[in-house]
């Protein structure tokens, strides 16, 4: 089959073919020489005009359910710096910073839903004033039992939004008919994102009321729309920015928002410059995370492994508010079958309100709880049937006439296949599942596991009206190019891929394009940059606005030179007419004085996709992104210790835009998704009060964690088969979930302890994770 | 800070620039730089002495500045990222970070960096294992480790 043989919308598809000079070229990130000379400048870096103000939330620390009858704030105002003290009282406008559905009070009113609930905001002259005078309100509460735990909130039987399932089949017929089923729960751990750079706002007054709010975001519109929404002002009046961040990872797409709108607050309040950096332990207690889930699951299978029904229940702790919820939970659903073929399937979700900080967007959105799932599913039917586990996955892939998702879509793309068989070669994985089990039968303490798990992820936003992107694009007339779109930088390079194809475009070095800050005043109504869909989205928006300035000069050009139009192209600098060329410059300048415009808007929607949620039907996604990883790890079952000796990976990004960085995206993915099912653990109180707020207590990957052989590489892709940005595939978020391999590894190796048992192990597999399974493995029964 | 709260002078040579500062004594070496002499390369990812994006070198020895009041460095000579290189003079182990691709967001980089310069001179790169080891104190949460090693790997070996 070929990979090109799809363009059913006839778009004019150039851009499989031909010599490119930019695009798939492992050029630099274009702020390199800033980040190591120090001059990138991020916003606690930006030079604070005279008279700026410090502000700092404060909240009540005695409850996290509950109400406060009396607050007082006195002793707030009255400490040395502090300027103001604002509440629920200072909103002139809506008091709600959520993304959409509400209920995220920007100041609690008097109802106390998680601990860590902001309550009022000091501002100060100094940082550390503002701080140290958030610690010293008073309160006098009315307490309540807060439900903290999944199982606390389903036995209390609340939620954030209503339960939704889809399906197919007659799930439970096929289960009492299949030869063999088995039962099945895991506790799938939550994830701090630890972004490096912490949530920061600086907020700046206009005149007329405008504002102009500088927020490490993913989602500027967003913050604009909210801000607007609080100070009671058009949104026209308000202007979010954002640069860079350092980091994001899902965790600024909805909930930078509140940071920003104090700034916007205090600063409408005060006429005066407000910034607004959190703390690292405030931004850990106040905002939210990766939702952790409880999955259970009954399967059916046949006596070669393959799954001929299942049933998959996810319980997610959503916490105090629906925030991105109800779209985080679909995509753990979604993404329930991982690469997984379900003949008759259910997949249900319960999205529990919990009194915990609300959880929210994390790097694959809900899709890595779904796969890790059926990852367990896989690892248990081996365990039951004895057969190799890769060997169990091989046959329960999506292949021919097994082929559509339990949501109804047809996979159309897969090249699962080709992926596995060429890491299974690379990776020696048979050779050395035979040298794990030898290592086994030699060794009493220590116990070696191996894992080879494939990954499909769906790519588009799963909220239809989110898939759309606009790009500003300049010419000027010395030639030099003003490149501005609405997706965010937080250091996945999707500013260097989207200056790769507009200097692509034109003919151009990258060095002629000039990235420049995102803000809503130049690209407006943006997508968040989310969903891994940054530079599908936004590098089509800028194609589209370059070429309509190329057809512009085009035209002017074969009028000026009599040269037919498809004769004329745009390459080194040149602009190339027939035999002859000119330079790119000097086309430009001619084109001023001939009156052609040479700056243009450019506007993508992502084609196919239709799904409706309400029915359950439709395409959610464009394409699919595939990988697979490999990975071998030694556990110590005296002591539960973990070491990830050799990972493998192959992983698919279609016709890669940038080798260089998509191999950072795969490993950097690849290391979060670890540190998720390894050590990272998030641990909370009866009282509901986290008590792993800061890195001594959390513990996120560090360079002597990363296996000492980690092989990375792109499979050879003939290009993405939809007409996506130079035929490429997204690759934000996939890489995360190649980590599943790591914990069936561990699993693997707590299995070998008794063959034929299923190790109960839970995600994190911490040391002592490791050790309940191990425990429960010598109690067990064969 | 209280208005009326005491302060006390520090000097400082940074990136050999002799620097004099009243600074409140709580002010961490970190703020100094940061707030007062605006060199803002150097990074706070945690002020609790437990990620290393504000490392520098004191003295030729990497410190985390969140963790040490400026006030106990006096008569010190402290250099930043600022001070190591500029984008048209890299120092080897910036020009290696950039060959590398040891980063994403940067946020880490300029502590990275500093980190590593001080490794190599405390004679900790001889192994990839060793060099793990010994910057396991500088987080990257965007997981840039396998290019970060590269890096330093790089240049151990031109200088070693
Ligand atoms: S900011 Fe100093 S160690 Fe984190
Ligand atoms: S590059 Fe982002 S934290 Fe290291």
């Amino acid at each position: 089959m070929s990979a090109l043989e799809s363009d059913p919308d006839g778009l004019r598809d150039d851009s499989q073919e031909g010599v490119f000079s930019v695009v798939r070229q492992p050029v630099r990130h274009d702020s390199a020489v800033k980040h190591v000379t120090g001059q990138a400048i991020y916003i606690d870096d930006m030079r604070e005009p005279e008279g700026t103000l410090h502000v700092a939330p404060g909240f009540c620390r005695q409850i996290a359910r509950g109400r406060f009858t009396a607050v007082d704030l006195d002793p707030v105002r009255a400490f040395p710096g502090v300027v103001t003290v604002l509440t629920a009282a200072d909103v002139p406008g809506v008091n709600d910073c959520s993304p959409s559905i509400g209920g995220d009070p920007i100041f609690s009113e008097g109802v106390v839903e998680f601990w860590g609930q902001v309550v009022f905001a000091v501002v100060a002259t100094t940082r550390d004033a503002a701080r140290r005078a958030a610690t010293l309100a008073r309160f006098e509460v009315v307490t309540e039992t807060p439900a903290i735990t999944v199982a606390d909130a389903r036995a209390a039987d609340i939620h954030v939004l209503p339960e939704y399932r889809f399906g197919r089949g007659d799930v439970e017929a096929v289960l009492a008919d299949s030869p063999k089923r088995l039962d099945g729960r895991m506790v799938i751990g939550g994830q701090e994102h630890f972004y490096l750079e912490g949530q920061i706002a600086f907020a700046l007054p206009g005149e007329d009321g405008d504002m102009h709010v500088h927020s490490s975001t993913q989602h500027p519109t967003e913050v604009q729309h909210l801000v607007a929404k609080a100070l009671a002002v058009p949104d026209a009046a308000v202007t979010a920015e954002v640069r860079r961040m350092g980091g994001g990872f899902g965790g600024k797409e909805s909930q930078a928002s509140q940071w920003a709108v104090i700034a916007a607050l205090a600063a409408a309040k005060t006429r005066r410059p407000c910034k607004l950096r959190l703390d690292r332990d405030d931004d850990m207690v106040m905002t939210g995370k990766r939702h952790d889930d409880v999955a259970e699951f009954a399967v059916g299978y046949d006596a070669d492994g393959r799954v001929t029904a299942t049933r998959m229940d996810f319980y997610a702790r959503c916490g105090y508010s629906a925030d991105l919820s109800l779209g985080v939970n679909d995509r753990t659903m979604f993404h329930a079958d991982n690469a997984y073929f379900y003949p008759a399937v259910r997949i249900l979700s319960q999205r529990l309100k919990t009194n915990t900080v609300s959880n929210t967007a994390f790097r694959g959105f809900g899709g890595p709880q779904g796969v890790l799932a059926a990852e367990r599913m896989m690892d248990a039917i081996a365990v039951e049937t004895g057969l190799d586990p890769l060997e169990v996955r091989k046959r329960n892939i999506y292949g021919p006439d097994r082929d559509v998702t339990p949501y109804g879509m047809k996979v159309e793309d897969n090249v699962l296949p080709e992926i596995i068989a060429e890491l299974e070669r690379t990776s020696d994985y048979a050779a050395r599942r035979a040298e794990v089990k030898a290592f086994n039968s030699r060794n009493r303490i220590l116990k070696k596991g191996l894992a080879f798990t494939p990954l499909k992820f769906g790519i588009s936003f799963t909220l239809v009206h989110l898939n759309q992107a606009g790009a500003l694009v300049h010419v000027y007339t010395d030639g030099s190019v003003h490149l501005n779109h609405g997706g965010t930088e937080m250091g996945q390079g999707l500013n260097t891929k989207v200056a790769q194809v507009v200097a692509e475009e034109f003919g151009l070095t990258l060095d002629r394009v000039k990235i420049t800050a995102t803000t809503t005043g130049k690209v407006p109504n943006t997508a968040p940059t989310a969903a891994s869909s940054g530079t599908d989205i936004n590098g089509m928006a800028a194609q589209i606005a370059c070429r309509q300035i190329k057809a512009r000069l085009v035209a002017f050009v074969a009028n000026e030179f009599g040269t037919p139009e498809d004769q004329i192209a745009f390459r080194d600098g040149q602009v190339i007419i027939g035999n002859g060329s000119v330079p790119f410059t000097e086309v430009v300048k001619k084109a001023f004085i001939a009156r052609i415009q040479l700056s243009s808007a450019g506007y993508y929607k992502t084609p196919k996709i239709t799904w409706n949620r309400d029915r359950a039907e439709g395409r959610p996604f464009l394409y699919f992104a595939y990988g697979a990883a490999c990975s071998e790890v030694t556990i110590d079952t005296m002591t539960g210790e973990m070491k990830v000796d050799r990972v493998d990976i192959l992983h698919d990004v279609g016709k890669s835009l940038n080798p260089a960085i998509d191999i950072g995206q795969i490993e950097g993915g690849f290391v979060q998704g670890m540190g998720w099912v390894t050590t990272e653990e998030l641990w909370w109180d009866d009282k509901g009060r986290l008590r792993t707020h800061a890195p001594s207590t959390y513990k996120i990957p560090c360079a002597s964690d990363v296996p000492d052989a980690f092989n990375v590489a792109l499979y050879d892709s003939p290009g993405n088969r939809e007409i996506t940005i130079f035929r490429s595939k997204a690759v934000g978020e996939p890489p995360l979930m190649l980590a599943a391999s790591v914990f069936s590894a561990v699993f693997d190796a707590v299995a070998s302890l008794k063959p034929g048992v299923i190790p109960p192990l839970d995600a994190p597999a911490t040391p002592e994770a490791i050790m309940r399974a191990v425990t429960a493995m010598r109690r067990a029964e064969v | 800070m209280p208005v009326d709260s005491p302060v006390v002078p520090v000097a400082l040579t940074v990136n050999g620039k002799p620097e004099r500062l009243e600074v409140d004594p709580r002010t961490t070496l970190l703020d100094a730089l940061r707030d007062r002499l605006h060199l803002s390369g150097t990074k706070k990812g945690c002020g609790l002495g437990q990620c290393g994006a504000c490392t520098v070198l004191v003295d030729g020895r990497r410190v985390v500045s969140c963790l040490t009041l400026a006030v106990m460095n006096d008569g010190a000579s402290v250099t930043t990222i600022e001070g190591l290189g500029t984008p048209d003079a890299l120092h080897p182990m910036q020009a290696a970070f950039v060959a590398c691709d040891a980063f994403q967001c940067g946020y880490c980089t300029p502590g990275q960096i500093l980190s590593a310069v001080a490794l190599i001179d405390e004679g900790h790169a001889g192994s990839d294992e060793e060099i793990r080891e010994h910057m396991s104190g500088n987080l990257c949460r965007c997981g840039a480790y396998a290019n970060i090693v590269e890096a330093i790997r790089t240049v151990a070996g031109q200088e070693g």
